[in-house]
C-alpha cells in the first residue's frame, strides 16, 4: 500500500519567526529615519539610500552567482546593509555615486561574502564600509552639509565637532535632526522610535543599547559633558540601536550583551573626549565586534546541573539521561 | 529560590492547543487484533512467553521481563495469538511483536487478584508484574524507578501532571476523572517507599485540575499542589525538579541523586488501580487531535490497537495524512505507517497534513542566540552545531553537551530554520563516543 508518511526528527512545529521576518522589522525600524532623511536633506537622501541599496543586493546576487551559492537576498540582510551604509553618509555623495557603490562592495563582498556570507562575518559590515570610506574618502565622507538652507556646498560642523550650548534650542535640532550630518544620523526622534519598535517586536535585546547608551551617559557626566548632547549626537543613536545589536557581530547571552554594551560606551567616550576624532561609534563598534568571540566564551551560561570544570582529566559523560 | 524562576521563564514560546482539555474520555471498544511489541519501554526487550495458537485473556503475560530494566508485556484483548514475527518501531528498533485476533469476548484472565503487599520490596514486585512503564512518554520501567539505590534518602515525590507538550490533555484528565486513583497511588507510593513531602505539579494552564487537586488534599500534611508557569518543557524532570523544588540535578546523574523520585500522574493512578484489582497494563488514554482528525477527543485504547483504528474511531481523518506523531510535536516520533501498534508510553497520536508536515528549508544560522537564550538546561546550542561541525569532541564536553534534553526548544525558536535539535541529538552521540565512529 502507498504510504506518504513524513518522517522528520522532532520538533515537529516551529514558531513564525524567520530570519527574513526580523531583517523585515529592522528594515521597518529603519524607515522612518529614512524618511526624516529625505524632510531634512531632501530627496537626495531617497536617491542615495536607493543606490547603495540596490548596490549591496546587486554585489550580494552577483558574487553569489559567480561562486554558484544560491541566491541569498531573499534575506533581506543585504537591504539592511544598503540602508545603514547610506546612512553614514553626507547627502553630497549623490554626486559621487561611486564612493557608496564601492562602499557596498567593501561591505557585501569583502566584509561579508568572502567570510562566508551571512553569520560568518567578524564584524558589521556597514560599519567597516563608513570606515574604509571615511579613511579613503575623507573629505567626501565628512562634507556635512544641510541642503534644505540653500548652502549646498558649505560644510557646517556638526554638534558634536562645534562643542555647542547645551540649551533647549540646541536638544530640540538634535531631537528633529535639523542640522548638518550623514542623512541617517541626525534625527534622534525617529532613531529612538526606530530602536522602540525593535524592542517592542522583539527583534533585538533592550539590554545592548541600555548598556552602551547608559555608559556613555554616566562618562559623559563624570567627565564634565552634557550627557544628553552627547547621547543625542553623532552616530551613537543609529550605533546603539541598528549595528551595536547585528546578531552576528554582538555576544550571544545577557551578560555578554551587557559587557559588549558597557565595552561600547566606554570606547566611544574615550574617543569623543581625548582622542583626535569627534566621533568613535564605529571605531567602538568594530573594535567590540572583534572582541565578540571572546566575550561569549567568557559570559557562556552555566547549564542546569552542569559539573564544575575539574583540572585534571575528566570523562566527557556518560550521555543525557532522557528527561 | 531565584533560580526556580529563571528556570521556568525560558524556553520557547511553545503555543498550548489543548483543544480536547474539556473532553471526557471515550472508550474504544477492542479491535480485532492487537499487535504487541515486546519493547514498549527504555531497557531490554521482554521475551515472549505464549506460542502460536495460544489462548489469551485480558491481563495474560505474553511477553515477560529480561532483566532488571525491562517491564512485562500484556494481552489487552481475550482470544488467540496468531502471529509473533518482527517489527519494526517507530524508532527504528525491530523487536518480536505479539499479535493476538480478539475473540470480541475481552474475558479478564480468572487468575489475575489483586497483589498482596505489605513493603517496599513486595510494592516493587508487584509493579513489575504488573508491566508499568512512564506514562508520561519515555517508557521507563516504573519498578525499577522505585528502588533507587539510595532508598534513605529520597525525600520527595513529584507527580509530574506539567503536561507542557502541546495538543496533549490525557494527564490532565487523569487528574479530573480519577483524582481518587491518584491519590490513592501517591499514598502508596508514600508509604513503601517513606518519603515524606509530595508534590503535585500541574501548569496553570489546566485550573481545574489545580483546584480538584488543591480541594482534594486540603488539610493533608505532606502533599503539596504546585501550579506552575505554563512554559514548555516544564515537564521535563530535570526542569520540573528545579522548579519544584530548587535542586539541579548533577550532570550525568539521576533524579535519585538529589533525593527526589518523579512519577507521571497516569503511572501512579495506575499504581493504585492495580493494587486493587491486579489487572495489569493493558489500556492507555491517548489524545487523539491535530489537523486532520474530523474528531479530536480522549480515547481509552486497547495497547496494541492500530492508529489507523483509533484515528477511525474518532470520525476519521479529512485527508490523507502527511505526518502522523506519536506523542507531542515537540518531542514525539514521526512515524512511517498507520499500522503501528499504540504503546504504553503513548500519551498522543497527532494527524497533519501537507502543509504542517513539511519544515521550512533551512538558511544559514545568523547568530541570533534565540536558542541560547531559550534553552531550558542553559546550554549553547549554537557553539555546540559549530564545535559538532568541527568534530572538536574535547569542546562538545566543554559546552556540556550530554546534558540536552533533547526538548525541541532550540529548533523550535531557530529563525534560520534550522534543524538545531537534530543537531544536538548528533553532537551527543558524537560527544559519547569520543569521536569514534
Amino acid at each position: 500500500m502507498a504510504n506518504n508518511l513524513i518522517v522528520t526528527s522532532s520538533p515537529h512545529i516551529q514558531d513564525s519567526a524567520t530570519t527574513r521576518k526580523l531583517m523585515g522589522h529592522v528594515i521597518i525600524a529603519l524607515l522612518p529615519t529614512v524618511a526624516a532623511s529625505a524632510i531634512i536633506f531632501g530627496w537626495e537622501a531617497l536617491l542615495l539610500t536607493g543606490v547603495t541599496v540596490a548596490a549591496c543586493v546587486g554585489f550580494e546576487a552577483l558574487y553569489c552567482l559567480l561562486m554558484k551559492k544560491k541566491n541569498p537576498v531573499g534575506d533581506l540582510s543585504a537591504v539592511v546593509t544598503g540602508i545603514l551604509l547610506a546612512f553614514n553618509m553626507p547627502v553630497t555623495m549623490v554626486h559621487e555615486l561611486y564612493i557608496p557603490i564601492i562602499g557596498a562592495f567593501i561591505a557585501v563582498v569583502l566584509v561579508k561574502q568572502l567570510f562566508g556570507g551571512l553569520g560568518m562575518n567578524f564584524a558589521n559590515p556597514a560599519i567597516v564600509a563608513r570606515i574604509v570610506l571615511a579613511i579613503s574618502f575623507t573629505d567626501s565622507m565628512t562634507r556635512w552639509v544641510f541642503p534644505q538652507n540653500g548652502v549646498d556646498v558649505l560644510a557646517s560642523a556638526t554638534p558634536l565637532a562645534a562643542n555647542p550650548p547645551a540649551d533647549g534650542q540646541t536638544l530640540m535640532t538634535l531631537l528633529m535632526g535639523n542640522y548638518g550630518g550623514v542623512i541617517g544620523e541626525t534625527c534622534a526622534i525617529t532613531l529612538l522610535l526606530g530602536g522602540v519598535y525593535l524592542i517592542a517586536t522583539k527583534t533585538i535585546n533592550a539590554v545592548l543599547p541600555i548598556a552602551y547608551l547608559g555608559t556613555v551617559a554616566v562618562f559623559s557626566i563624570l567627565a564634565g559633558q552634557n550627557a544628553l548632547v552627547q547621547l543625542l549626537s553623532g552616530g551613537l543613536l543609529l550605533g546603539a540601536f541598528f549595528m551595536a545589536t547585528d546578531y552576528v557581530t554582538s555576544p550571544f547571552t545577557f551578560t555578554g550583551k551587557l559587557a559588549f554594551g558597557i565595552g561600547l560606551g566606554l570606547l566611544t567616550c574615550l574617543i569623543r573626549f581625548y582622542a583626535n576624532m569627534p566621533e568613535g561609534v564605529s571605531y567602538s563598534i568594530l573594535i567590540m565586534n572583534l572582541l565578540v568571540p571572546y566575550l561569549n566564551v567568557l559570559t557562556r551560561q552555566k547549564p542546569l546541573g552542569a559539573r564544575k570544570e575539574k583540572k585534571h582529566k575528566e570523562n566527557t559523560g556518560e550521555g543525557g539521561a532522557k528527561a | 529560590m531565584k533560580n526556580v524562576f529563571k528556570r521556568a521563564a525560558l524556553g520557547g514560546a511553545v503555543p498550548h492547543r489543548k483543544h480536547t482539555a474539556k473532553m471526557e474520555t471515550v472508550k474504544m471498544p477492542a479491535p480485532a487484533k492487537v499487535a504487541l511489541p515486546m519493547i514498549q519501554h527504555i531497557g531490554a526487550p521482554a521475551v515472549p512467553v505464549v506460542k502460536k495458537g495460544d489462548h489469551v485473556y485480558v491481563g495474560t503475560l505474553v511477553g515477560e521481563a529480561a532483566g532488571f530494566v525491562s517491564a512485562s508485556v500484556h494481552s489487552s484483548v481475550s482470544g488467540e495469538v496468531t502471529e509473533i514475527a518482527d517489527v519494526m518501531l517507530p524508532s527504528g528498533v525491530l523487536a518480536p511483536c505479539v499479535v493476538v485476533a480478539s475473540d470480541g469476548l475481552q474475558e479478564r484472565d480468572p487468575a489475575i487478584q489483586p497483589p498482596t503487599v505489605t513493603d517496599h520490596e513486595s510494592f516493587v514486585a508487584a509493579v513489575r508484574k504488573s508491566g508499568l512503564v512512564g506514562l508520561g512518554g519515555a517508557g521507563f520501567p516504573t519498578a525499577v524507578k522505585l528502588s533507587p539505590k539510595n532508598l534513605d534518602a529520597m525525600d520527595t515525590l513529584i507527580i509530574n501532571g506539567a503536561e507542557c507538550e502541546p495538543y496533549i490533555t490525557a494527564d490532565d484528565r487523569e487528574f479530573l476523572e480519577h483524582p481518587e486513583d491518584v491519590l490513592a497511588g501517591i499514598a502508596a507510593v508514600k508509604k513503601y517507599l517513606g518519603i515524606k513531602k509530595v508534590i503535585i505539579a500541574i501548569e496553570r494552564n489546566k485550573p481545574e485540575a489545580i483546584d480538584l487537586m488543591f480541594s482534594l488534599t486540603k488539610g493533608e500534611s505532606g502533599i503539596t499542589v504546585k501550579p506552575l508557569i505554563s512554559k514548555y518543557p516544564q515537564g521535563a524532570e530535570k526542569i520540573l525538579i528545579e522548579s519544584c523544588t530548587g535542586r539541579e540535578v548533577p550532570q550525568g546523574g539521576l533524579p535519585a541523586d538529589v533525593g527526589v523520585l518523579v512519577m507521571n500522574v497516569a503511572s501512579v493512578s495506575f499504581v493504585s488501580k492495580y493494587l486493587k484489582t491486579g489487572m495489569p497494563l493493558v489500556t492507555k488514554r491517548l489524545t487523539v487531535d491535530g489537523d486532520l482528525v474530523k474528531e479530536p477527543k480522549n480515547v481509552e485504547v486497547c495497547i496494541g490497537t492500530s492508529y489507523r483504528e483509533v484515528f477511525d474511531f474518532c470520525g476519521g481523518l479529512t485527508e490523507e495524512p502527511a505526518k502522523i506523531i506519536m506523542g507531542g510535536p515537540m518531542m514525539g516520533t514521526a512515524v512511517m505507517d498507520m499500522d503501528f501498534p499504540v504503546l504504553k508510553q503513548n500519551n498522543a497520536l497527532l494527524a497533519f497534513g501537507p502543509k504542517a508536515a513539511h519544515l521550512p528549508e533551512p538558511g544559514p544560522c545568523i547568530r541570533c542566540a534565540r536558542c541560547i537564550v531559550s534553552c531550558p538546561m542553559g546550554l549553547s546550542p549554537v557553539e555546540i552545531a559549530g564545535a559538532f561541525t568541527k568534530g572538536d569532541v574535547d569542546g562538545l564536553g566543554k559546552l556540556k553537551t550530554d546534558l540536552c534534553i533533547e526538548c525541541g526548544t532550540c529548533t523550535y525558536v531557530c529563525p534560520a530554520k534550522r534543524p538545531v535539535t537534530q543537531t544536538m541529538r548528533l553532537a551527543k552521540q558524537m560527544q559519547k563516543q569520543g569521536g569514534k565512529k
